[in-house]
Order: C-alpha cells, then sequence, then structure tokens
C-alpha cells in the first residue's frame, strides 16, 4: 500500500484575549492508499481540529501536510469532510441535498444525475429522493450526508464522530452502512470517536492521542481474526476485548499521569 | 376553519366513537369562539347606532355606522374613495417593498464584513430607538410637502428593526452548517446564498407580516403632516372641518386594509414555509 497522507510536525494554537491555547503540538503520522485509521483521544484533545487541518479550513501554527508527497495547498486533492450531524438542509428534498456540494462546485450537469441516482439506489434512498430531511430515518439521513460526500469523488474522506448523534441500535447499523459504502468505494478514510470499540472495530489503525494539547500518544496496528469482516462482526473477534483493553489503558494512563 | 374540520368527519368514517366526540367538541368550541367574536362586532355596531339615535351620543362628533356606511357609499360613487385609498395603498407598499429591500441588503452587507457592523452597531441601534414620528416634520423641511417625505418617514420606521432583526437571525444560524458549506469546498457567497438566506426565508416573511402594519403606520404619519391625498390626509381633514364621517370612515377602511394586508403575507408564509 502507498503511502497517501503524511502529516509532518504539526502544531495549532487558539488565540483569544485571554491568551493562546495550543491544541496540537508535533502531531505526526501517516495515512496509506484505501486504509481505515481511527484516532481515538480525551475530549478536548484538538482531534476535530486536526480534521479542520487536513479538510484545509485551518491552516497548522507549524508543520505540514502531504498528499501523494505534495503539499496540501498545491495538490489539488479532493478531501470529503463529514461532520458530527448529517446538516441535512432541511428546505432541500434528498436529491438536492445530495447534490449541494456538486452544485456549489459547479460540478452538477444533466449527465451527472446518472451516477448520482446509481448511488440513491444502491444505499436504498432512491424512493425517498423527493423527501426532506424531517422524513428520513437517523440512518438514512447519515446515509444521504456520506452521498454527499461520495459524490465530490475525495481522495480522502474525514469523519468527524458521524455516528455520536444517533442511538445506540442505530448507531451499529449505520456504522455497517458507512462502513461498507466506503470500503466498497475504495475510499482512504480517517474516524475521529471517542466509542473505543467503534474505533477497534472499524479501523485498519488505531492512533491514541494525548490529553489537550494533542499529540501522538502510540498508533497500534488492528488484527481481527475473522471473515467477512463487518464492524458489527467485528465485536465479537477473539482479539477485540485484547485490543479495547489496551487502548482503554494506554487513555487510562494519560489521565493518571495529570 | 370549521369547514375543513367538518370534511375531516365526513372522510374518516372508521374513526372511533371517542375520536368522533373529541372531533365533535373542537367543532363546538371553535363554532362558539366565532359565534362570540360576531356578536360582538355586531353588539358594537348596534350599541353605537342605537345610543346616536336615542341621544346618548351626538352623532356630529362620533358619527354612527349608518353615517360611515352612507359616507362610503357617496365617496365610492364619487370615485374619491378608491382615490384616497389607492393613494394609501400605493405608498404603503412601495415603502413595504423599498424597506425590505434596502433592510435585506444592508444586513447582507453587515453580515458579510463584521467590522461595518462593529462600526455601524451603535448608530443603528440609536435610530432603531429613536421616535420616528419626530423625523417627520424634518423630512417635510428638506423634501418638501409631497410624497417623498411619506414614502421617507414610513420606511424611516421600519427600516432599522428590519436591519437589526434580519442581521441577528443571519448570525443565529448554526456554526456547522456554514462549516459544512467549507467542507463542500464552497466560499462565502455559497455560505450566503445556499444556507444564510433560504435558512431565513420564515424569518424574513415573519419580519414581512411586522413591517407591513409598521409601513402603513409610517404612511399615515407622513400624510398627516405631508399630503393632499390618502387616508391619513383624509383624517386630518375630516377632523379639522368637522366631518367625523370622514375620520371615522377613513379609520374603519384603515382596519380593514391593514387586516387584509396582514392575511395576504399569512398566506404567503403558510404557502412557502412547510
Amino acid at each position: 500500500m502507498s503511502e497517501l497522507l503524511r502529516i509532518d510536525n504539526i502544531s495549532y494554537s487558539y488565540h483569544s484575549l485571554e491568551g493562546e491555547t495550543p491544541a496540537l503540538v508535533d502531531v505526526s503520522f501517516h495515512v496509506n492508499d484505501g486504509e481505515f485509521v481511527g484516532i481515538v483521544g480525551p475530549s478536548g484533545c484538538g482531534k476535530s481540529t486536526l480534521l479542520s487541518l487536513i479538510a484545509g479550513l485551518l491552516t497548522p501554527s507549524s508543520g505540514s501536510i502531504y498528499i501523494n508527497g505534495k503539499d496540501i495547498k498545491s495538490s489539488g486533492k479532493n478531501i470529503g469532510y463529514m461532520l458530527q450531524k448529517d446538516h441535512l438542509l432541511e428546505w432541500r428534498d434528498t436529491l438536492r441535498n445530495v447534490t449541494l456540494g456538486m452544485e456549489i462546485q459547479n460540478k452538477l450537469s444533466d449527465n451527472s444525475y446518472v451516477h448520482i441516482n446509481e448511488l440513491l439506489n444502491t444505499y436504498g434512498l432512491i424512493t425517498f429522493k423527493n423527501s426532506y430531511p424531517s422524513e428520513l430515518s437517523g440512518g438514512m439521513r447519515q446515509r444521504a450526508a456520506l452521498i454527499r460526500t461520495l459524490l465530490l469523488e475525495p481522495d480522502i474522506l474525514l469523519l468527524d464522530e458521524p455516528f455520536s448523534a444517533l442511538d445506540y441500535q442505530t448507531r451499529l447499523e449505520v456504522a455497517d452502512d458507512i462502513w461498507g459504502i466506503i470500503r466498497k468505494e475504495k475510499k482512504t478514510a480517517i474516524l475521529i470517536t471517542h466509542d473505543i470499540s467503534e474505533a477497534i472495530s472499524m479501523s485498519d489503525r488505531v492512533i491514541i492521542l494525548t490529553k489537550r494539547p494533542g499529540s501522538v500518544k502510540r498508533i497500534i496496528d488492528i488484527k481481527l481474526s475473522i471473515t467477512d469482516p463487518t464492524p458489527f462482526r467485528a465485536r465479537s473477534a477473539p482479539e477485540f476485548t485484547d485490543y479495547f483493553n489496551l487502548i482503554w489503558k494506554e487513555l487510562n494512563n494519560l489521565e493518571q499521569k495529570e | 376553519m370549521s369547514r375543513r374540520n367538518r370534511k375531516v368527519t365526513s372522510e374518516s368514517l372508521d374513526i372511533s366513537a371517542a375520536q368522533k366526540a373529541y372531533i365533535k367538541k373542537h367543532i363546538l368550541q371553535n363554532r362558539r369562539i366565532r359565534t362570540i367574536q360576531i356578536m360582538i362586532l355586531i353588539g358594537f355596531v348596534a350599541f353605537w347606532e342605537i345610543s346616536t339615535y336615542i341621544g346618548i351620543v351626538d352623532p356630529f362628533i362620533f358619527s354612527s355606522p349608518s353615517r360611515v356606511v352612507n359616507t362610503i357609499v357617496q365617496m365610492t360613487v364619487d370615485g374619491q374613495l378608491f382615490y384616497h385609498l389607492g393613494i394609501t395603498l400605493y405608498e404603503t407598499l412601495l415603502s413595504f417593498a423599498l424597506v425590505n429591500l434596502i433592510g435585506l441588503l444592508v444586513a447582507v452587507i453587515l453580515w458579510w464584513n463584521e467590522t461595518i457592523s462593529k462600526i455601524l452597531e451603535p448608530y443603528l441601534i440609536v435610530l432603531n430607538s429613536l421616535p420616528k414620528s419626530a423625523l417627520a416634520p424634518v423630512f417635510i423641511v428638506w423634501l418638501g410637502n409631497n410624497m417623498k417625505t411619506i414614502i421617507v418617514a414610513a420606511i424611516s420606521v421600519a427600516l432599522f428593526g428590519t436591519i437589526i432583526t434580519l442581521h441577528s437571525d443571519f448570525k443565529a444560524v448554526e456554526e456547522d452548517k456554514i462549516k459544512l458549506i467549507y467542507t463542500l469546498g464552497g466560499k462565502k457567497k455559497d455560505v450566503l446564498l445556499k444556507v444564510i438566506l433560504p435558512a431565513n426565508i420564515p424569518s424574513m416573511i415573519s419580519l414581512m407580516k411586522v413591517n407591513i402594519g409598521l409601513s402603513l403606520v409610517g404612511v399615515i404619519i407622513g400624510e398627516f403632516l405631508a399630503a393632499k391625498a390618502g387616508l391619513g390626509y383624509l383624517i386630518i381633514y375630516g377632523s379639522q372641518v368637522f366631518k367625523l364621517d370622514y375620520v371615522i370612515m377613513s379609520i374603519v377602511i384603515l382596519c380593514i386594509v391593514a387586516t387584509g394586508l396582514y392575511k395576504l403575507l399569512a398566506y404567503f408564509q403558510k404557502k412557502y414555509t412547510r
């Protein structure tokens, strides 16, 4: 697997009149093409800041981010960002919601609708094409949000606790759904979560961040011995508990050091 | 309202007795309210008419329903009513349109540029809290005894509140919805067009409901001071020459116009917001 994304010694601080708050300090890691990387850490450790930096919404105070060896600013690569909530616009129907990104980037043409309908069909939204967000279930809304992101053909998908707004049962189902879609579309993804089980069940690697200011504490490769994996089945893999305990201990160590 | 409910009962025959009873009670209640409302109106008009007949009040000063109706008929026949009504409506709708247009434009500018909004904030607050009727005489001196003064006076009544309300509504849009547009590769222009404006259509319409009333207030104030025609002019003229029939009739017409304009916007609100 080739390296797609390289985070090189980045730091970031927020400024306010009360002073400077370092959010991230010297964070470095890489993500390979087609890999699913989970990032866990205590709340307020700068996880969301990290994604905003990768997405180019913020500029690092120091350090660089490379995609395919090129600096993120000049790489021209597309990065898909899924926020905590689906943020479907309630005045648009499903079709106009999923095409929002294409509309903004002027990529929408009459030919696009074949592909759009295909995706809606594959992911069970075709009959809800003209429904408004309030008529969709939590899972359907999240899938619509993912399709909205996928239609921009991102090279990397950033998932910022995309399931945290859902109830537990829906959460497990949607995690399977979204994971399946990402694998099927062969996308590279970075998932931020505070749910250890979710990180293990979905990721190839888990990166543990320290408390604020965040830096990389440890990176753990996840290898589960199950056939035909899905995030839900992964939870019953024999190694699952060991990984859970390992990550739990790392996170707990952070607490005690304070 | 009650008509629609009756339709519900006749169409859904498979509903339970308890539900039927509930709906029946609801209809009865609505009908009772409507009946009392109409009775109050009839009672008031009848009391007014009778008291002028038996001499409790002087119809010369208080006018009377029959005299108002007579005046309406008479002024409709000679075309005066529609002339004055037309002028007032024209001025109201023009200032209403201008208030909304200018208000939206300025609110967008303030949203777009936070520095400008901060610089202008104290001025907007002062202008908004200033009683605008105090400005009307100034407008007469500056703009003359004509329609321009009336329009400007009417605009000044509603404009600053519109700007302040719209701007704060714009700023109240969920931060993450704005972030969404940026994550999809959008610029500030896209945030405005795809999120801020469409998200605020309901608040713009309810603001318009307020503004139509305020525009009418402004136009009447303006017509009191600087007009040769219009319902406000008619009121002032009527009171000066002791033709109270003119005054009361104009007020009755104003009630109807104000309600009509409000209902028109309420209809649009229902149509455009789900």
